[in-house]
């Protein structure tokens, strides 16, 4: 468990933003990962009154405020009906209901950790975060960039008609996944993947050979596949293999290009 | 830092160490069914309801109960003796360690869920650990006791 010599409910972003310039500040997000580790955080900073705790819907996005929880994205019929089961299935299996309702997505998408599932589905879906010093960033490019001491605020979620699916392969339920994959289809007809525990953090492969982009048949679900696993790095850990991921590789991003042709997306 | 809130119906307010686990906060309160299972936040044993959402207390901030309403197994007695009733029935309970928190979230996705399926229910529950049992006799339990309320409620 981590210790705090200051807690503070910031009542402004920019209290909170100004809080989090000192080298021993820490944003709380659920808390589910912090508390694993023993930091010694000097200022705590709870964003918890500031009213981001919502998903809210525009015309042309959605902005999930970065203490929304997983089991709020998990059961929003909004996000469901925009861009189907997929946001439900990356976080469905994330440890259990009560974890879920504690976790938030701006924790889980500042930590960029390799093994996040939403990471991976939202980089598919073409999100953006909306940081309180650098505005609005890709997520495709935040999730390279080195942690800082800006302040995520939202995940910007575009309403472009894009849909993916999303799978993993677990070694048994609630576990992190072995690796994770998502498949997404823009209303231009380009698709993308992003692949995640790799075990490193997600990364996206645009189809810039366009193999799908004659329609997706079982042999160009597979020629795509074969051109992401190719071009990802991999490695080991007690999960699995780097060879072992690499197949899980061909195998999920196949699985799910056919499966977004099915209409299951 | 001072906080209010409401634990099993009734108001508070406390002076408390807003980075405690509530874990730890609700035994000191007295309520001893919340319980710590595990280190990782997996086990689902310290589940308590949090305006009326199930949540792990052991990585729920004290700070983060201000202005809402906490409900303990303490708090819910007679839902928890009937389903406990059920699981008992059943041999459900070997050690009995893990029941607090399973009977917490059955009653959250009894709140939540209608009418669930056995994925649905499994799903549901998958957050609470039992080390002695395969689950199967805590499914038999959770299913009669789902059945017989939804007759009860039908007639």
């Amino acid at each position: 468990m981590f210790t705090t010599q200051q807690y503070v409910v910031a009542s402004s972003l920019d209290e909170a933003y100004a809080l989090n310039q000192k080298p021993r500040a820490t944003v709380l997000g659920g808390c589910g990962w912090l508390k694993m580790g023993r930091r010694a955080i000097g200022t705590a900073i709870d964003l918890s009154a500031l009213g981001l705790d919502r998903i809210e819907e525009f015309d042309d996005r959605f902005e999930l405020g970065a203490m929304v929880t997983l089991r709020q994205i998990e059961t929003s019929e909004a996000l469901a009906a925009a861009f189907g089961p997929c946001l439900r299935e990356s976080v469905r299996h994330i440890v259990g209901v009560q974890f879920r309702n504690c976790a938030t997505i701006g924790g889980s998408i500042w930590g960029r950790f390799g093994f996040s599932d939403p990471l991976t589905c939202l980089t598919a879906l073409g999100a953006s975060v909306r940081l309180h010093h650098a505005g609005l960033v890709p997520l495709s490019e935040f999730i390279r960039m080195d942690y800082d001491r800006d302040l995520l605020v939202a995940v910007v979620l575009p309403k472009a008609g894009q849909r993916a699916v999303y799978l993993t392969h677990r070694a048994t339920q609630t576990d992190f996944p072995v690796l994770a994959a998502a498949v997404c289809r823009r209303a231009d007809g380009t698709y993308c993947a992003a692949v995640g525990a790799r075990p490193q953090r997600a990364a996206l492969v645009e189809d810039t050979e366009g193999l799908l982009a004659g329609g997706v048949t079982d042999a160009s679900a597979r020629a795509f596949a074969d051109f992401a696993a190719d071009r990802l790095t991999f490695s080991s850990n007690l999960r699995g293999s780097a060879e072992f991921r690499r197949h899980l590789c061909r195998v999920l991003v196949r699985r799910a290009a056919i499966q977004l042709e099915e209409g299951q997306a | 830092m001072k906080i209010s809130y409401t634990l099993n119906g009734r108001a508070r307010t406390d002076e408390v160490d807003p980075a405690r686990p509530l874990t730890e906060y609700l035994r000191a309160q007295g309520c001893l069914s919340v319980k710590r299972g595990c280190e990782t936040s997996n086990c689902g044993l310290c589940t308590v309801l949090v305006d009326g959402r199930p949540v792990l207390s052991c990585t729920t901030l004290t700070a983060r109960i201000n202005g809402k309403s906490v409900l303990t197994l303490e708090g819910l007695e007679d839902r928890a003796a009937e389903i406990g009733g059920y699981l008992a029935a059943q041999g459900a309970e070997q050690c009995g360690f893990c029941s607090p928190g399973l009977i917490m979230n059955i009653i959250a996705m009894t709140d939540e869920l209608t009418d669930p399926t056995e994925d649905e229910i499994r799903e549901y529950l998958a957050g609470n650990l039992c080390r002695c049992t395969g689950y199967v006799s805590q499914l038999r339990a959770i299913r009669q006791y789902l059945a017989d309320r939804k007759e009860a409620e039908q007639a």
